[in-house]
């Protein structure tokens, strides 16, 4: 039975559910770019007085989670399903808060992807009716992701011009339906549609180039899905990507319009958005943290506000591994989207 | 070594595109940049070098291992500080190239994997960037040696 699809892959949800509430927390240097005064929380100190950046993100992870269901007035054993991840090792940040909230929870590695990943699923979950409230988290860590991915904080080396910087952060959100009796941070954002990303690789090598390495990936989840539906660009207010930073949206923006797709009135990048270009920063932010703040603290608040209607939100990830990329393969991106929706 | 077809047209494209794109290293700034700090790390060895031949009336070995020794602690002692990487930032292979930049990939690996312990931690990863440099730097140094054993 496939009775909720249009097309191959966009899902069209029957009772779409209700974003109820978001919840973000970044490090210092995010809360001094052009969003800081939207997000929840600003941490002075990127340990936030623990002993690792790992246990640091850990808890920012926990502490979204908590914060969410604290703005809806609900406890964890409300929540039926929690779904997340982060870019560590058999993702611990996830792994572990998870063990502290108890809440049923699934597991993902999308890479930078995850928020639209979580997002995704849960509203699949809850349309197919295996849950009335779900939690949808990332998170990433400057530091965790440095040392994992790359050299030691400490290591004198220059940046390379087409870098991104990972995102201190982690963002929630809270998906319901109409049954759950709770206090709304959002009255009327919904998520109407999503569409599966697929995994694209052109053949970029350059671990420090990963926004043309997902660019593709991104064109082609929004080129497919507005094909799908028979819309065109303009039947969005704005279109959003996750983590492309300035080179990778240029890019996107390029490959879109080679299919005849103009996007780039309303395309915002939420890696070039979320760093001012005076922080250092090469091209952007980068990291799951990137879209899960942007989209929690920033983009909902303006879609509640009235200031856009219809917004198609990816989060792109590279899923390369630093052995894959020593081993000399590309990077395979992919991109989830989502459509979100004032009503 | 990768499970790859050869590259389709349309990634041959892309990567065009990219590399069109992309923003470039500033390479000739760069590179005056690099040649000044490095030049400049290399004149504070110097000074060093003859205040321990001038005032301290150290031989000609005494002095090389004299000066090798302050500048190697300099340079950790400025990673461990935190201002190593800022200097890395701006002046490059200036700073990478040195002794001095040696310490650093020493020290920076210590620092940061010291909560996975002393021995797994901080112990296995102490050369985890200087390693390939002393492998290959030995390993060059004995071919040279035999070459001039023999000739």
């Amino acid at each position: 039975m496939r009775n909720k699809c249009i097309g191959r892959r966009t899902v069209a949800f029957a009772c779409p559910p209700r974003i109820l509430a978001g919840e973000t927390v970044v490090s210092k240097i995010e809360g001094e770019g052009p969003l800081g005064k939207f997000f929840d929380t600003v941490l002075e100190d990127d340990t936030w007085g623990e002993k690792t950046w790992e246990l640091a993100e850990r808890k920012m992870f926990e502490h979204v989670v908590r914060a969410a269901l604290e703005k809806a007035n609900l406890s964890p054993g409300e929540v039926d399903i929690l779904l997340g991840g982060d870019l560590l090792n058999q993702i611990i940040s996830a792994n572990f808060a998870a063990r502290e909230l108890g809440i049923p929870f699934i597991g993902l590695y999308g890479a930078c992807s995850t928020m639209a990943e979580s997002l995704l699923l849960g509203a699949m979950l809850m349309d197919g009716g295996f849950a009335s409230c779900v939690a949808c988290a990332a998170s990433s860590h400057f530091c965790t992701a440095e040392r994992q991915y790359r050299m030691p904080l400490e290591m004198g080396t220059q940046a390379i011009p087409t870098a991104q910087r990972t995102v201190t952060g982690a963002g929630c959100t809270l998906l319901a339906d109409d049954t759950l009796i709770a206090k709304a941070q959002y009255q009327a954002v919904y998520v109407t549609h999503g569409v599966i990303g697929r995994v694209v690789d052109l053949g970029v090598k350059d671990a420090a180039n990963m926004g043309a390495a997902m660019a593709p990936a991104a064109a082609d989840t929004f080129v497919t899905h507005l094909r799908e539906t028979s819309q065109t660009a303009e039947s969005y207010d704005i279109v959003v990507t996750g983590d492309l930073g300035r080179l990778g949206g240029e890019l996107f923006q390029e490959l879109c319009k080679k299919e005849n797709v103009d996007v780039a009135e309303r395309h915002v990048d939420c890696g070039n958005i979320i760093f001012a270009p005076d922080q250092n920063v090469n091209c952007g932010g980068s990291g799951c943290a990137c879209s899960a703040v942007t989209l929690n603290g920033y983009l909902l608040k303006r879609l509640e506000a009235g200031d856009f209607r219809r917004m198609f939100f990816m989060a792109t990830g590279a899923l390369m591994s630093t052995t894959s990329g020593m081993q000399g393969e590309s990077i395979p991106g992919v991109a989830h989207g989502l459509v979100i929706e004032r009503r | 070594m990768t499970n790859k077809k050869p590259a389709t047209k349309q990634e041959l494209e892309y990567q065009q595109l990219v590399s069109e794109r992309a923003p470039k290293s500033k390479v000739l700034a760069q590179c005056v940049k690099a040649f000044l700090s490095g030049g400049l790390i290399c004149c504070i060895g110097q000074l060093f070098r003859d205040f321990a031949r001038l005032c301290l009336h150290l031989g000609e070995t005494d002095v090389a291992s004299f000066t090798a020794i302050v500048m190697v602690f300099l340079g950790a002692m400025l990673t461990g500080v935190g201002v190593y990487d800022r200097i890395g930032s701006w002046a490059g292979a200036g700073s990478v190239v040195p002794i001095t930049g040696f310490a650093n990939s020493i020290v920076s690996p210590a620092m940061e994997f010291r909560p996975e312990g002393f021995v797994l931690g901080l112990g296995a990863k102490l050369f985890s960037i200087a390693g390939p440099v002393l492998v290959y730097g030995i390993g060059a140094s004995i071919v040279v040696g035999l070459v001039s054993l023999l000739f």
